[in-house]
């Protein structure tokens, strides 16, 4: 399928009073139309930055990139003006947040704070939004909608207000939507809810997403592709079941190993060290301090992407020492 | 031998004031008739999701909540009915680890402060005794002594937990209570603050009580687990037994809703329809009737009672206790899935006009999801069943 949106060597610095963040350094990510890709890593990975970019939402001038460019469609958002991305953002591609009480107006009802997105958006009268926004909250199972549009966000309860977030963002059809943590404040049984929303709004209607996540099984569970961020570059990137059942970069089997899945707590493997301060990352590949694999190279060059199978690669020394490749 | 602590009946209801008077208009029910019990050394979990009493059992044994009715009898002696001075001695045999590790330490105390407070309230220590025992602490969780004069902010998730550990450790306690102690973390965190907290525990020899909402830690660290829904128990036994042989549909639907890592493995996504209700007004009968999917007649009349089976295992549903459930979770592709799709056409249900189409968009999210449409029929109303009749 073809590429909606294709990241290519993103470089990301924050210049802060303590000294310079190389939050992102070389990311590499690429979007069909209609798929569902999963953005997995620790917190502090550069995940939220990632997809922040993309919305080009990221405070300028504290926030400087130094290469790479983000390409919807063949268009390359980072050279657009500000009032060319308030266009892009809800039109072509939109947000949903981790923690939809924080991100929901708490003065506002959830009808007006919807319509307004398509009024702006879309520039439809009152009456017109009003339909659009009980259009948009029966897309995302909350039907009844008249008593959800006219309720505060705080009389919703944590499912629905994301719910809530989720028919905002998809009011004015944009094709690509960025889940960031979408499901990390609910309960189990309304994550699960959640997902199946998540999979229902790409099968019905062809949205594709960016599900940025710390949780590898939502990653199984409801993503196509999924890549794998460490201190802020993708270290691999593939189908879900070669990334997960097939990991070839030490980072993402390691990271597998660490879930208590099937396990006994004496069973249980770690990651030694701790994630790197990003003010002084370890030069070369940044997660060569922790790895088991770790050679001279690693040190000093930073490895470059070695293609394991159409969809599939890793950026590793070690494996591309492997595959003879370097 | 009697348990390290036991919790008979216990029920703790919490009342809503309003207006001037402080009139009580409403009453939350948020434990109701809970018994429990913990044996010396051993881990017990308690799972459930947001509002279903995990916490308030916490609570009401370290004395923070107090009970409405029933007892909480702690080794041999009834907590209720110590004095002050009894309880608060009583008390340093029980400490707590709390979620939140950056808001459980506080911001202006050191670590030395932190981690020597409980000592010098409850013992008498001072000097170069308490210093070698602070220092003692601090190893046993993991962190050098360059760390004795930071701060909390100084330092990360997972090692302010483990100060928060040697804290609760301080004073050689006999049970541990831990409120979900790695949720706010990373993966890697947590595996290394389980490790830690396993091995203190065969060390020491203290309990756990374990509170979680994440199943698969669950299974990991506790003995035995007892699952609760809207203050009640619905099932508790040995964590073999529970987890893997569920018997109660939601401790079923709990399991069926945490995304298994495995990508070839489908986990029954959506299957429970709603949302906990409030406590104010918990639904009649057995509580959890309204999300079941395998609702019966007498379920809204009658509370089903907390009855013992087989292997140590209590359970509360009207269900037969051969009741045959569908699987949980299963592999991609399976025939079971591709078993029930017949059925489902022949029954002339679902809007999918061509049932061989290949579904419009990636690998095959039917199969995936809606092989199991037999059962999420099973729940009218529910998303499955909604979105089956859009398309």
């Amino acid at each position: 399928m073809a590429d909606l949106l294709e990241i290519r060597d993103l470089r990301l610095q924050f210049n802060s009073l303590r000294g310079t963040v190389k939050a992102l350094d070389g990311v590499n990510l690429t979007v069909r139309e209609h798929e569902i890709i999963g953005l997995v890593g620790e917190s502090g990975c550069g995940k939220t930055i990632t997809g922040l970019s993309v919305l080009g939402l990221l405070p300028r001038p504290q926030a400087e990139y130094t290469g790479g460019e983000i390409l919807f469609r063949g268009d390359d958002f980072l050279v657009k003006s500000e009032a060319e991305m308030e266009e892009i953002r809800g039109g072509l591609v939109s947000m949903v947040f981790q923690d939809p009480l924080a991100s929901l107006n708490p003065v506002f009802r959830v009808g007006e704070q919807i319509a307004r997105v398509v009024r702006l958006h879309r520039g439809l009268g009152k009456k017109e939004a009003r339909e659009a926004a009980v259009a948009a909250l029966e897309r995302v199972g909350l039907p009844g909608s008249e008593t959800i549009l006219g309720s505060y966000p705080h009389q919703l309860s944590g499912g629905m207000r994301q719910r809530a977030c989720m028919a905002m963002a998809l009011s004015c059809d944009s094709p690509l939507l960025i889940a960031d943590e979408p499901t990390t404040a609910l309960d189990v049984t309304i994550q699960a809810q959640i997902l199946r929303l998540l999979l229902d709004l790409r099968e019905r209607l062809g949205i594709a997403q960016i599900l940025i996540t710390h949780n590898v099984g939502v990653a199984a569970q409801a993503c196509d592709r999924v890549a794998v961020m460490y201190a802020g570059s993708v270290v691999e990137q593939g189908r879900t079941a070669e990334v997960l059942k097939a990991s070839r970069h030490p980072y993402t089997t390691a990271l597998y190993e660490c879930l208590p899945q099937d396990k006994k707590a004496e069973e249980l493997t770690t990651i030694p060290g701790s994630v790197p301060d990003l003010i002084d990352p370890p030069s070369g590949c940044r997660f060569h301090p922790r790895c088991a694999h770790a050679m001279e190279v690693c040190k000093d060059v930073k490895p470059e992407p070695t293609p394991l199978s159409d969809e599939h690669w890793a950026a590793c020394h070690w494996v591309a020492q492997q595959e003879g490749v370097a | 031998m009697s348990p390290l602590l036991s919790i008979e009946d216990l029920t703790v209801h919490f009342k809503i004031r309003r207006g001037l008077s402080r009139k009580s208009v409403d009453v939350v029910h948020a434990v109701d008739d809970v018994s429990l019990q913990i044996e010396a050394g051993e881990t017990l979990a308690l799972v459930g999701e947001s509002g279903s009493g995990k916490t308030t059992i916490a609570r009401a044994i370290l004395g923070l909540n107090k009970p409405t009715a029933g007892r909480i009898v702690f080794e041999g002696r009834d907590l209720a009915a110590l004095k002050r001075r009894e309880r608060r001695a009583a008390m340093r045999e029980a400490q707590v680890v709390f979620q939140d590790p950056y808001s459980s330490l506080s911001p202006r105390l050191t670590v030395r402060d932190v981690i020597a407070e409980p000592l010098r309230a409850q013992t008498k220590l001072s000097g170069a005794e308490l210093n070698d025992r602070v220092l003692e602490l601090l190893e046993m969780v993991g962190l050098g002594t360059q760390h004795l004069w930071r701060r909390p902010h100084e330092f990360s998730g997972g090692q302010c937990q483990r100060i928060a550990v040697a804290r609760a450790l301080a004073l050689e306690p006999k049970l541990i209570v831990l409120d979900e102690p790695t949720s706010a973390l990373d993966v890697s965190v947590q595996a290394r603050i389980l490790v830690l907290l396993k091995e203190l525990q065969r060390k020491l020899g203290f309990a756990y009580l374990f509170i979680a909402h994440d199943l698969a830690v669950v299974e990991a660290v506790a003995d035995t687990v007892a699952v609760l829904y809207l203050g009640q128990i619905v099932e508790s036994g040995p964590t073999e037994l529970v987890l893997r042989d569920p018997r109660h549909p939601y401790t079923r639907a709990l399991l069926a809703s945490v995304p298994s890592p495995d990508p070839e493995l489908r986990s029954e996504l959506g299957i429970i329809k709603g949302e906990v209700p409030s406590a104010v007004r918990p639904p009649s009968g057995c509580r959890f009737h309204p999300r079941c999917p395998f609702v019966m007649d007498i379920c809204p009349k009658e509370q089903p009672e907390l009855r013992e089976t087989s292997g140590g295992r209590r359970l509360a549903c009207h269900l037969a206790d051969d009741f045959a459930f569908p699987p949980i979770v299963r592999p991609e592709g399976d025939e079971g899935a591709a078993s029930r799709e017949p059925q489902q056409r022949s029954s002339g249900e679902g809007g999918r006009p061509e049932a061989d189409e290949p579904p419009p968009y990636g690998r095959s999210m039917k199969e995936a999801l809606f092989g199991s449409r037999r059962k999420a029929r099973l729940v009218p109303g529910s998303m499955a069943d909604r979105s089956e009749r859009d398309t």
